[in-house]
């Protein structure tokens, strides 16, 4: 086996010096009921080859986004990355080492864990980041707990614009908590109607920007609202290419930002790993949940990156910890960090433009072919009517078309059936929107 | 690097001078390790290194919604991003580059082959949502992965979407929490938790609203059962044991464990952090385990990327499996499918765990691991996961203090500080001077129930020389400790990048991101 060094005649040698007679001397304190002699029901070891070959055949049943016109969103998104990225990820040093417990001899990735914070807060318009999260719906479950520690409250609002995957990750880490969770009616612009539902009893509002039909929201008077009842604003935004063009959650009031970042720097993985940001305002740093990086000197005062305030943390509070979290994601940080630096805000808002300028002509196109858009503000992803939205996605792949997301798919109970979420991005070319209207024209008009 | 030391924190009274034999360079230049500035003070505000295609339309139609200004974020052009993180790649430990020995974490050795595959453009370039009629493969993998982790573990379910152990941990007390609810015992609030548990399981265990008890240890490291048993209680929904404990050692009693635990009407929820230590050999459904997470970058060798992505899928027994959180993979009469909400097959599922379904990109990288050993390999890791840690332990024992000496330990070996009494030397002394000595320092005051606890991990990746190379440098130290050379542990790390950091500093006054004003552009840096 290939990835094992010991022979042999080194296990016999280490069996000698340890006093033991065979290997099963060692595993005597399994009980005998529970040892099993024989192996177990599955293949024996393959040679690299074969392995690429079984992984290779099954990578070839799955049709990938780069194949050809591709308009999914809702949460994830295609953009090209640079091939420095993936190039500097597989160093061995970031590939191969974990959590920086050991800080003198992690320097690398705690400055890089301090860039990524001082990247998050700048993008989100916030005070402080943590080290990441596992994804944006976690870190927006999260988000609504730490707004429980805070305000002492337990009902947090979920507008109808927030993606039904966060609403249900949330509904379910929260509740189990003991909040109280009221999810809002889906609407393709309601962000308003958060602010009637706002009592003295609300923890807080979450609200989704661009929201998941794609809607853009200047969510400042939400924020009054909430702000006015002591609550506080958790502003969403599940794309984070976004924040190149679109003012930020902090410059709207949020207290808290949290976004799927997977748009910068990591691809679309069907779902998995991503990295989930998490800023807040500096009063509240200490209510934070997962990993923070902080500067300070070493004993020779050369400045240095540790590890800090984890008195919130698991492994020192325990049951009183903000979280459980431990790993995080910590080398998606890293990739999210690198394109960012690669893009700078020079580079992020020109790439955010030309999602919004894609977009645009995507709705025009489909409005010249007869659809009818619902997103009435949009960055790069719009909703738009298409009865039996399902079975249309599925008719369009005859002809080699990915035509984004029905909503039902998300939320089977919306009752919005003709609802269907598509998005451009910088990858997404004139042809490629041609062929999704003339797919559309056919089949709607 | 000089540094003016006004503001600044000395070093440490009476502490002994630095690194008598170093010399400074003239320009903060070290050799192969370079100084590098954060990204904000290279000062890349006008810079990009990305080429991109201008947008044709403007954004009028986003009136009064756009960012007017800076961002506040540097670019770099590509040879200057490349430089800047290989500099600070080279500031790292790594696996690739000596034995890391955290016990607990598991640092083996990550196959290239597994990234190679999860790079195909049928895996990485797959969206999330796209009709499943175009992700057959991808479901399939998932499937099979299934059936593996089902096979090693003797366990009739499994649910693949937690993201990390703490969230496997998370999903398998919530499916607990269905089923009492379920079965009309809500009102079990309790969970016992033994008290060398990971930090996870009780913030887990309050995570979802219960409250914990702690369970005592024997002497020999085990769970005391007399203790368990006085505990347990109708009020009690679940226990969280990590088998092979955090000790090392196999709970002996586990199977008594698991009767006590069910015959008070509470679920065993084991923590599988440490299954790599009987992987192929022990099966956790043979123990009477309900539920246990599997850390995919643990046992089955995803690579710990500087602190994750990970992976926690949970196994669990037939009383929880209807309870799985959504998404699910069945079959169909057109291949595979997802069921995504709770419906069907899934009617019971408690709820999401988070958007999407689970960490393909783990779940590829896991499963060529799988297949790469496959029933033999698997064994044979963990035969030679606890040869390691024995080999270790044996080699040691004369001059560390193991804090379980009698018997063999499982796949790590933990030592106590009793031999350090009288040198002066601490445990975190110790462990800093491993530094200096090329190798990552083992983990150190876990777990809480061993006095100054050094639990040394080696896994089965490493060879017999690099075992011999690491148990000579701590003999070694060891040995220096013991003559009185407390010196050379008081000051360690002195061949670091850096020396000892000062984390009261850093958490007194937390300084988490970098402002234009903050201490470290003010020019102070000479």
């Amino acid at each position: 086996m290939r990835y094992l060094p010991l022979t042999p005649a080194d296990r016999a040698e280490m069996l000698g010096v340890i006093g033991a007679a065979d290997i099963d001397a060692l595993f005597a304190d399994v009980p005998a009921a529970a040892r099993k002699r024989d192996l177990f029901d599955l293949p024996l070891q393959a040679g690299e080859l074969a392995v690429e070959r079984e992984l290779s055949a099954l990578a070839a049943l799955n049709r990938a986004a780069g194949a050809g016109p591709f308009f999914c969103g809702a949460g994830a998104y295609r953009h090209h990355v640079p091939a420095t990225v993936d190039h500097i990820i597989q160093r061995s040093e970031f590939l191969t080492s974990y959590t920086p417990y050991q800080p003198e001899i992690a320097q690398g990735t705690l400055q890089i864990l301090f860039e990524f914070q001082t990247q998050v807060a700048a993008l989100t318009g916030l005070d402080v980041a943590n080290a990441s999260m596992y994804d944006g719906s976690t870190a927006c479950a999260e988000a609504v707990m730490m707004a429980k520690r805070v305000t002492r409250r337990e009902k947090a609002i979920l507008s109808g614009g927030l993606h039904p995957h966060y609403a249900a990750t949330t509904q379910t880490i929260a509740h189990a908590e003991g909040m109280q969770i009221v999810r809002q009616q889906a609407a393709i612009d309601a962000e308003a109607a958060v602010i009637q539902a706002i009592d003295a009893e609300t923890a807080c509002v979450v609200v989704q920007t661009p929201n998941v039909f794609g809607t853009v929201t200047d969510v400042s008077r939400i924020a009054e609202a909430a702000h006015a009842a002591g609550a506080l604003l958790i502003v969403v935004t599940t794309e984070a290419m976004s924040y190149g063009l679109l003012k930020s959650p902090g410059e709207m009031g949020a207290d808290i930002a949290v976004a799927e970042g997977q748009s910068i720097g990591n691809g679309l993985n069907y779902g998995g790993p991503y990295v989930g940001l998490f800023a807040a305002r500096e009063k509240l740093v200490r209510q934070m949940p997962g990993r923070l990086c902080g500067e300070t000197v070493d004993a020779d005062g050369r400045r240095g990156f540790v590890l800090t305030l984890s008195t919130r943390e698991q492994h020192i509070r325990r049951d009183k910890a903000t979280s459980n979290i431990c790993t995080n994601s910590g080398l998606c940080a890293l990739a999210f960090t690198i394109h960012l630096s690669l893009l700078g805000q020079k580079g992020l808002r020109g790439v955010a433009e030309a999602n919004h300028s894609r977009a645009r002509e995507m709705k025009a196109a489909l409005e010249g072919a007869g659809v009818e858009v619902l997103t009435p503000r949009f960055f790069n992803e719009i909703a738009v009517r298409a009865p039996g939205a399902a079975s249309l996605v599925e008719d369009l792949l005859a002809d080699g078309i990915v035509a984004g997301v029905p909503f039902s798919r998300l939320d089977p109970h919306a009752g919005l059936d003709d609802v269907l979420l598509l998005a451009a991005t910088e990858t997404t070319t004139k042809d490629d929107i041609a062929a999704l209207a003339a797919g559309l024209r056919r089949r709607l008009g | 690097m000089n540094m003016v030391n006004v503001g600044r924190p000395t070093r440490p009274e009476g502490e002994a001078p630095q690194d008598p034999g170093a010399r400074r360079s003239l320009s903060g230049g070290r050799g192969l390790l370079q100084d590098e500035p954060l990204l904000f003070e290279l000062e890349g505000w006008d810079k990009t290194g990305v080429d991109f295609e201008p947008a044709e339309h403007d954004a009028s139609d986003l009136a009064g919604l756009t960012r007017e200004g800076q961002i506040g974020i540097p670019g770099l052009s590509e040879p200057e991003a490349v430089r800047h993180y290989v500099r600070l790649s080279q500031k790292n430990h790594a696996i690739d580059l000596a034995l890391y020995p955290l016990g607990s974490c598991t640092m083996k050795h990550n196959p290239r082959l597994n990234e190679k595959m999860a790079r195909l453009a049928g895996f990485a370039d797959l969206h999330p949502l796209q009709p499943l009629s175009t992700t057959q493969g991808a479901l399939k993998l998932m499937d099979r992965l299934a059936h593996w982790l089902k096979t090693l573990t003797g366990m009739p379910a499994v649910a693949l979407a937690p993201k990390a152990g703490a969230h496997g941990e998370l999903c398998g007390l919530l499916c607990i929490k269905a089923a009492h609810e379920a079965a009309g015992n809500g009102d079990r609030r309790r969970v016992l938790v033994p008290t060398s548990a990971h930090g996870t399981n009780p913030a887990t265990a309050a995570f979802v609203g219960y409250s914990v008890t702690e369970i005592a240890q024997t002497e020999d490291g085990r769970v005391d059962l007399a203790d368990l048993a006085a505990k347990l209680g109708p009020d009690v929904a679940a226990i969280m044991v990590t088998n092979p404990n955090t000790c090392g050692l196999f709970e002996r009693d586990v199977i008594e464990i698991a009767r006590l635990t069910h015959a008070a009407g509470a679920y065993f929820y084991c923590d599988g952090a440490n299954f790599n230590a009987i992987v192929g050999r022990v099966r956790p459904g043979d123990l009477g385990v309900d539920a246990m997470h599997i850390n995919l970058h643990k046992t089955f060798s995803t690579p710990h990327g500087g602190g994750g992505p990970g992976a926690g899928p949970v196994v669990l027994s037939a009383a929880l499996a209807t309870f799985a959180p959504a998404p699910w993979v069945v079959s169909g009469p057109d291949g595979l499918t997802l069921v995504e909400e709770a419906k069907d097959e899934a009617a019971q599922a408690f709820g999401r765990m988070s958007a999407f379904q689970g960490q393909m990109g783990m779940f590829v990288r896991a499963y060529a691991y799988m297949l790469s050993h496959g029933a033999d390999g698997l064994r044979q890791v963990a035969e030679d996961a606890v040869l390691n840690a024995n080999y270790v332990k044996a080699r040691l024992g004369d001059l560390m203090t193991a804090a379980f000496p009698d018997g063999p330990c499982m796949h790590e070996a933990l030592f106590d500080d009793r031999w350090l009494e009288g040198t002066g030397v601490t445990t975190l002394d110790f462990a800093k001077a491993m530094i200096d000595e090329g190798f990552h320092p083992m983990t150190m005051y876990f777990p809480l129930v061993v006095h100054g606890a050094m639990l040394i991990e080696p896994t089965e990746t490493e060879s017999k020389r690099e075992l011999d190379r690491f148990c000579e440098a701590l003999r070694l130290l060891a040995a220096a400790a013991l003559a009185g050379d407390a010196d050379r542990f008081k000051g360690a790390p002195h061949l670091a990048p850096l020396r000892r950091l000062d984390e009261t500093l850093a958490a007194r006054k937390p300084k988490l991101t970098w402002r234009p004003e903050s201490l470290s552009s003010s020019g102070e840096a000479a």
